[in-house]
């Protein structure tokens, strides 16, 4: 996974609340069994409208999602994490995330930041009254900027340590393999086994 | 101090606990399907890793599956990679698989429970949110993404930030006609689509001891619209009952091993939840959703609401879309919203009480002229009990659609969707915009709501059909 330290780039306003999976990557989507190439399934139905945001000329190439509370609601598609990562998302600024989704975005190298929703507003009306403002996500400083606006946020040690050094779960639990097999060998004999009986 | 049954469970599954890193949690159940498996296998094989424990993984095709002409080829391309990718996947890396066809196959959350693989005090995950029906049983239940999903097939481990608990405690008798879906529907309209965000959800109470096991999975299958982490009940002699004999749960010692065990999976009285709710079930009614997200619902006896209602600006916001996009005016009685389709089924209400309940309804009576109404049971087990019973003949004479079992209409990634601007009552759990098709408008429902509703042709529940029933044939 690629490591996160800082980015800055354009940013897209999405203003509005309780954005689940299903409008991020349409079930359809998810029948794909590669990781690329979902890009052009983000939020699909509302690109069909050519006034939507991410239709505007202005906003290509923009890299900074600023979107409206409760986003990545709904189902577990890790494609949701994916598809925002294939169209050049780095980022996702909200006041609140998803649960599952926040934990697929991390491990995936997508810097979900949390934000209060005047912060949110302040982002959403500046990026808005100018497309070409920029905004930087600093994970090493865990704070947002922006023209007139320093904002701190929260992010646990662990899952900044890991995205900072671009390390992927499996070979961080891997060293700890031992624990896992000691585990194993006092697990009681009436557990579930699907191997056929 | 004491804990809670959701602790408990927690505890018993750290393999590693360090300062400032999330335990990492032993996984007794691994659940796969097509949909969200194979980047993960794929991750697998790029970095030459293997599945550590085969024998706590099973797999089997429900998302895709077609619910008609089962023995012919699927015709969409991409449904049939997605199966055939998950065949070669589950061959490869020696995961036992339940394909289409195979007596065993069925939506993974229905089939876990039937086979007596989820039990109390397991630790249950899946790559798909509504994992949660699992809690129903006292297992500590997970939806996880795919990433995770590599990561349980590598390791049999998950490293998982610590919950919140919350005791949702439900007392006295529902009414008559008031189900588990109606229950699960108010609590989610109560508490919000984010009400749980972050928390394990306990159901507790007299209300909940009644529920037969299948009812608790349909209250736990919708844990997940509330925004919680995962849902669980206390296991008691129902749980235990349901679940002897069945092909996996233990025998002999080891059985009374468990128990022994799964009887301390209770919260202790000293124990103190995060979060409490209060519902009395006795005044509970059929509850159907208006909108666009399962916490917009209201009882079927109640208008469609004001958006100018809503005090919270964003609700109402989200209000004023949802009525736009489902094609409703404010104040429109519910009874009076006239539906194109019902359909019967998914992991919510795709078990064989669900179909017992939508057909007492149906028995002797026919579904409206031009409607749709689709029964598709959750698995070919529950199918095939249904024929045993003679449900199938009481919705095929009715004018419904006996389909073969899998996801079907819940969510549309088969040929089973609705049209642009259709709406339907559906026993499904989520009412998304475009969840059932595109353009697809979707009302959740209570299997009871769904057959008196394919009567009459409009929202409607049992107690709204006064004609007299014309006997069945024998
Ligand atoms: S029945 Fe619906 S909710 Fe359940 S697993 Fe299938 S698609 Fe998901």
């Amino acid at each position: 996974m690629e490591a996160f330290t800082t980015h800055t780039g354009r940013a897209v306003p999405l203003r509005r609340s309780n954005v689940d999976t299903d409008q991020i990557i349409p079930a359809h989507w998810l029948k794909k069994v590669t990781r690329n190439g979902f890009e052009d399934g983000l939020f699909e139905a509302w690109r069909k409208d050519q006034d939507f945001v991410l239709n505007q000329p202005e906003r290509h190439g923009a890299t900074v999602l600023v979107a409206g509370p409760d986003f990545g609601t709904g189902s577990s598609r890790e494609h949701a994490v994916w598809a925002l990562q294939n169209y050049g998302f780095k980022t996702v600024l909200s006041s609140r995330f998803a649960d599952i989704f926040r934990g697929n975005s991390l491990k995936n190298g997508l810097l979900t930041v949390v934000v209060p929703q005047d912060v949110i507003e302040r982002l959403w009306k500046l990026t808005e009254s100018d497309p070409a403002a920029e905004i930087t996500v600093d994970l090493v400083a865990r704070e947002v900027r922006a023209e007139g606006l320093t904002q701190s946020f929260e992010l646990d040690d662990n899952a900044r340590w890991r995205l900072l050094e671009g390390l992927d779960d499996i070979s961080l639990t891997l060293r700890h393999e031992a624990d896992i097999a000691e585990y194993e060998s006092s697990r009681p004999a009436y557990k579930p086994r699907t191997v056929e009986v | 101090m004491g804990r809670t049954l959701a602790e408990k469970v927690w505890d018993d599954h750290v393999v590693r606990r360090a300062e400032g890193e999330p335990d990492l949690l032993f996984i007794d159940l691994h659940l796969l399907h097509e949909v969200t498996s194979p980047q993960a296998f794929d991750g697998l094989r790029l970095s030459g890793r293997t599945v550590r424990r085969t024998d706590l993984t099973i797999a089997t095709e429900d998302h895709n599956t077609p619910t008609l002409d089962i023995d012919k080829p699927i015709a969409d391309p991409v449904s049939r990679t997605q199966l055939e990718t998950l065949r070669k996947n589950c061959a490869e890396f020696g995961v036992r698989l339940h394909p289409l066809g195979d007596v065993e196959q069925g939506v993974v959350h229905v089939v876990g429970p039937q086979l007596g693989l989820t039990q109390p005090g397991t630790t249950v995950v899946c790559g798909d949110s509504h994992t949660s029906t699992h809690g129903a049983f006292g297992a500590l239940a997970f939806g996880i993404g795919t990433s995770q999903v590599e990561h349980v097939l590598a390791t049999q481990t998950l490293p998982m930030p610590k919950f919140k608990t919350m005791a949702i405690t439900v007392e006295g008798e529902l009414p008559d006609g008031v189900t588990a879906k109606d229950l699960i529907l108010a609590i989610i309209a109560k508490i919000g689509t984010g009400g749980g965000q972050g928390y394990v959800i306990e159901y507790r109470g007299s209300a909940i001891e009644k529920l037969s096991m299948e009812a608790r999975m349909t209250v736990c299958n919708m844990s997940i619209e509330a925004g919680a982490r995962a849902g669980m009940i206390a296991p008691d002699e129902t749980t235990f009952a349901y679940l002897k004999g069945r092909p996996h749960a233990p025998e002999g010692e080891d059985w009374d091993a468990a128990v022994a065990y799964w009887k301390t999976l209770r919260t202790d009285d000293d124990a103190v939840f995060d979060h409490e709710v209060y519902i009395d079930a006795a005044r509970l009614a059929p509850f159907v959703t208006w909108g666009t997200n399962p916490g917009q619902g209201a009882p079927l006896s109640a208008a469609v609401p004001d958006p100018a209602s809503f005090a919270d600006p964003s609700e109402r916001l989200a209000a004023e879309k949802a009525l736009e996009y489902m094609g409703l005016r404010p104040d429109q009685p519910l009874r009076d919203i006239a539906v194109d389709t019902v359909f019967v089924g998914s992991c919510t209400n795709g078990r064989i009480e669900d179909l017992r309940s939508a057909a007492s309804v149906l028995e002797g009576r026919k579904v409206a002229d031009g409607l749709r109404m689709l029964v598709v049971p959750g698995s070919v087990r529950v199918a095939l009990q249904a024929v045993e019973e003679g449900l199938d003949k009481v919705f095929t004479a009715a004018g419904a659609e006996w389909r073969h079992a899998g996801c079907s209409m819940c969510l549309g990634m088969n040929p089973d969707q609705l049209a642009p601007g259709e709406r339907s009552a559906s026993t499904s759990n989520r009412n998304f915009e475009g969840r059932q098709g595109k353009g697809g408008r979707t009302h959740l429902v209570s299997p009871q709501v769904a057959a008196a509703t394919a009567v009459l042709g409009h929202l409607a529940s049992p107690a709204d059909l006064s004609d007299v029933r014309t006997p069945v044939e024998a």
